[in-house]
């Protein structure tokens, strides 16, 4: 009996391959001064260390190419690995970046995420330019139409879910677990656990549930801890947000 | 089909054994060939609570080695002639398990049981991974207060992400909740959660609630599933509890605070 049992083990097969779709983000680079970038990449990482703890990322050239700056990649993935990100591949690079990055063993991704177009013009929309900070060249993380996670099922103490994207919740929140999204959270339950929205900076994330009992809200860092929830707050349907620098909880039903 | 059936808290001392024992008595009792097996490889306490302590030869951890066959090792219960039990080793610590044993064991055993009761010890490590991995039911056992119902959200948490179910992409494992040591008079004084407390934490079908009794310290000390003791309000908390998970609608029972007329009815405690 046992014997047959372990032949069928030695027959399992090893390996399959399979197609997954990942959230990565993109760092695209409007400068080719890398001091200043590992100076700015240092401030961004400061703001939630953890979640750019090992993080895979892709560079994005396009805005350096278009600009005429030359960089050279294995100095620029230096610097991004210094800074503790995992490069997993450029995109929008040159004939030379694209042979520089395959001899690092990155892998070089085509121009625009789906189809490549060398003249993108209305086609590259919202994507890319309209989320380069118009104020500053500073490296800015984009989200390329990041689609939203949705969860039916309780979040259980315990178990962390992050999201690209927005994060909508069909059911509890327990306390002593953790929702974390770059985007808003929505939690059409009771939430008691731990939820963190706008990780990557979004001030305009916001956080709604049904029944606020968290053990901590965040938006872009800015966090308050079951202590600071007031009575008028608390077991009520509520949205937090964030203004001038602080968490707003109102209450989510509109008075007039 | 056979089923596998995991016993579960995450928190020690709140009765999953003493739960796992009944269950498998019960099921067996109805009719159903059942097998228990103790997974508190180092702390055995199953063959105590069945009272077959004393004709333990071969256990779980020589099976998983191949140093003796599934038929050598389960024991026969002396009650029930369709209810089985293998013993946890008690010279062996958790890491005699192997996923792969485990699964080879309970693969053997579906082949012949209709029911396989797995006991699982306390905590998240491996001990508890390996009983529950292999689940298609998990029975969360659940004491009313609050440590006790936080380590089940987390046990409950892992059956939902960490089992062979879920990697598998099946059909999750039909979680119940078993709320043991309920005593209304406390819930009443605001020393103890309440069944809607529990409820509304978990947000989990209640299978049963389990009162506090003196028949079940007494069921231990003999040996004895306390299922068996029909008279006793545990033994027949229980028994609901296998009714309702064979099917059957049976309204909950022991979470009011009725004194008198219940003891009188069933002269309990």
């Amino acid at each position: 009996m046992s014997q047959e049992s372990k032949k069928t083990t030695n027959l399992t097969i090893a390996l399959e391959f399979k197609t997954s779709t990942f959230s990565v983000p993109v760092l695209i680079l409007a400068t080719d001064d890398l001091s200043m970038l590992e100076q700015q990449l240092a401030l961004k990482i400061k703001q939630a260390p953890e979640f750019f703890k090992n993080a895979p990322l892709v560079l994005d050239l396009q805005e350096i190419n278009k600009q005429g700056y030359v960089v050279d990649i294995t100095e620029l993935v230096g610097v991004v690995r210094k800074a503790g990100l995992l490069v997993v591949g450029i995109r929008a690079g040159n004939v030379l970046q694209n042979k520089q990055s395959l001899e690092l063993g990155i892998p070089v991704y085509s121009a625009q995420g789906r189809d490549s177009v060398v003249e993108n013009k209305n086609l590259v929309k919202v994507d890319d330019v309209a989320l380069i900070s118009p104020v500053s060249s500073k490296p800015e993380e984009i989200k390329v139409s990041v689609p939203t996670t949705l969860i039916t099922h309780p979040v259980r103490s315990g178990q962390r879910i992050y999201a690209a994207g927005d994060l909508v919740i069909m059911a509890q929140v327990s306390a002593g677990a953790e929702i974390i999204a770059e985007g808003n959270i929505h939690v059409y339950s009771t939430l008691r656990g731990r939820a963190l929205a706008g990780v990557h900076g979004d001030n305009e994330a916001r956080i709604f549930c049904f029944d606020l009992q968290a053990e901590l809200i965040s938006i872009a860092g800015n966090y308050k801890v079951s202590e600071d929830l007031g009575a008028s707050v608390r077991n009520k349907p509520v949205q937090i947000y964030l203004q001038d620098n602080a968490l707003i909880i109102k209450d989510i039903v509109l008075h007039h | 089909m056979a089923r596998v059936i995991v016993v579960t808290s995450g928190k020690g001392g709140v009765g999953k054994t003493t739960t796992s024992a009944a269950i498998a008595m019960g099921l067996a009792k109805r009719g159903h060939k059942t097998a228990v097996i103790d997974f508190d490889v180092g702390l055995r306490n199953l063959d105590l609570i069945m009272g077959c302590e004393r004709r333990v030869v071969y256990d779980f951890v020589n099976v998983i080695n191949e140093e003796a066959t599934l038929n050598q090792a389960l024991i026969r219960d002396k009650n029930c002639n369709l209810l089985y039990i293998l013993p946890a080793s008690q010279t062996r610590d958790k890491d005699a398990l192997s996923q792969e044993g485990v699964g080879r064991v309970l693969e053997e055993l579906k082949k012949d049981f209709k029911y396989i009761v797995c006991d699982s010890p306390a905590g998240i490590e491996k001990g508890a991974h390996l009983a529950m991995y292999f689940a298609d039911d998990a029975f969360v056992v659940t004491n009313p207060e609050v440590s006790s119902v936080r380590d089940s959200d987390r046990m409950l948490g892992i059956l939902s992400s960490k089992s062979r179910r879920a990697e598998q992409n099946e059909e999750p494992i039909n979680e119940f909740l078993l709320l043991t040591r309920y005593s209304p008079e406390r819930v009443k004084l605001g020393e103890m959660l309440s069944v809607e407390d529990v409820q509304d934490i978990l947000s989990l079908h209640l299978l049963g609630v389990i009162p506090e009794s003196k028949s079940v310290l007494n069921a231990s000390n003999s040996g004895t599933p306390v299922i068996l003791d029909e008279k006793s309000d545990a033994g027949q908390a229980y028994a609901d509890i296998v009714a309702r998970y064979l099917g059957e609608d049976r309204p909950h029972r022991f979470i009011d605070d009725k004194k008198g007329f219940f003891r009188n009815l069933f002269g309990g405690k």
